[in-house]
């Protein structure tokens, strides 16, 4: 129990004094490939009067799952902002109704950060199904009949995100496609030009541009994967050399 | 108003997550805050149901393509809900709705979901044509030739397969996990932060 709490003041510690640091410095991020193309989608989405399709996935905030959801929202926020003022604003979709309503919300205040509050319909933030095919059933036909550009897939999916990958595919719009389960990790890996694998969901904030607090998880992260790993070795060396855990 | 919203959730977001480091204390607590988030989530899936009705009378309301579909998820949700308000969850005419509609739907887009994961696997190649991929087809198709079942019993030597690259996927898929794990408490903490706000206070 300390041990988690140490581990949860630590993060908390390093997450406020980088974004202190990073608001002083931006970061310098690695390039990914996905992200790039993410970015050059919104431009063109916006250009050629098309509109952007995100889906946040399932992920029930009241669960361990939640994490990924609130990531989606956070570019949502960005996304919405970006895109505001697009002849066709984007829309939202997503398989839990706790999340589609703030999905609502957090366009809202993308709408409303760009000064075009007045712009915003709540039928672009929905529900489109409460079981997996549900969902999948009805996230594809907002794909086909929206005039969709590019559809970017980020939360908690699951290999019904196949079917979505899959309807991309046939409307020939780009896919950025990300989750934190692995079943639709691996579902992207066969189906995306560029998947995104494990913890790379969390750096879409950053990518797109959200802030300095944004860069700042990330590089937490990076630290805490490294302590982890050292962690791992520390423990491996230890058992080899005789010493007990229980 | 919004700065009300913020610090009332921030300060939920940490009496929750302090009630398990601190149960004496705060036990009480935490116990009614998500009590009340529960209440919240049960009445945010009748919002739900009404905005994907909303949606969909809207695209017949507008003359959108496809919008007879709509028509029919309309009708369905309204029949649906009336008989399971006077008959309850339980009723047969319900239960019939759930294994006549809704579990051969389900079946069949799996049955799909199959079909178009051997599509997508086929097409690999042609997206992506390195070394990674094939060892990922490798990997794939020894996995599935070692668990599926066969006319003629299990294949010999399935238990190479299942041991040694299970025990890399295994490893892998704990990376990834953990990698996941860190990604998702740093979000928790600039939610908990007040720094995303995604319940509009932003």
């Amino acid at each position: 129990m300390s041990v988690a709490l140490s581990i949860i003041v630590l993060a908390a510690l390093l997450l406020i004094g980088l974004t202190v640091l990073r608001r002083r410095s931006p970061a310098v991020l690695r390039t990914i490939e996905a992200y790039d193309r993410l970015n050059r989608a919104v431009g063109l989405a916006v250009e050629s009067g098309r509109r952007l399709h995100i889906s946040l996935g399932r992920g029930n905030l009241f669960t361990a799952r939640g994490g990924s959801a609130l990531a989606g929202l956070a570019m949502l926020r960005r996304l919405s902002e970006q895109t505001s003022l697009s002849d066709r604003p984007p829309i939202v979709t997503s398989g839990d109704a706790s999340l589609a309503i703030l999905s609502q919300d957090t366009l809202q205040s993308g709408y409303r950060a760009a000064g075009a509050e007045e712009q915003y319909r709540f039928t672009t933030g929905r529900l489109t199904g409460l079981t997996p095919f549900s969902f999948a059933a009805g996230t594809m036909p907002a794909m086909h009949d929206e005039n969709v550009s590019a559809n970017v897939l980020i939360g908690d999916l699951g290999s019904e995100s196949a079917l979505l990958a899959e309807a991309a595919d046939r409307e020939d719009s780009e896919l950025i496609a990300t989750s934190d389960n692995l079943s639709a990790q691996s579902v992207f890996y066969a189906t995306s030009r560029d998947p995104l694998i494990g913890e790379e969901l969390f750096a879409a904030g950053a990518y797109v541009g959200a802030g300095a607090s944004h860069e700042a998880s990330l590089q937490t992260q990076d630290i805490l994967r490294w302590l982890v790993i050292l962690a791992i070795l520390g423990g491996a060396v230890l058992k080899l050399l005789g010493f007990s855990f229980q | 108003m919004r700065i009300f919203t913020a610090v009332f959730a921030i300060a939920s977001g940490l009496i929750v997550l302090l009630g398990y480091f601190f149960p004496n204390q705060l036990e009480p607590l935490r116990l009614f805050l998500v009590d009340w988030a529960v209440i919240i989530a049960g009445m945010a899936v009748l919002v739900g149901v009404a905005n994907l009705a909303f949606v969909q009378m809207e695209k017949i309301r507008t003359r959108q393509k496809n919008g007879s579909y709509s028509a029919l998820l309309v009708l369905s949700l309204i029949v649906t809900f009336g008989l399971g308000l006077v008959f309850g969850p339980q009723h047969q005419i319900m239960r019939l709705a759930m294994d006549a509609v809704i579990f051969p739907v389900e079946a069949s887009l799996m049955a799909i979901l199959a079909v178009t994961l051997i599509y997508a696997s086929i097409r690999l190649f042609r997206r992506r044509a390195d070394a990674m991929t094939v060892l990922f087809l490798i990997v794939a198709v020894l996995f599935l030739l070692a668990i599926m079942p066969t006319p003629f019993g299990p294949i010999p030597g399935d238990w190479i397969v299942l041991e040694f690259a299970g025990m890399f996927s295994r490893g892998g898929a704990r990376g990834l996990l953990i990698g996941v794990a860190l990604g998702t408490l740093l979000t928790g903490l600039r939610v908990l932060f007040g720094i995303d706000r995604p319940y509009g206070g932003n």
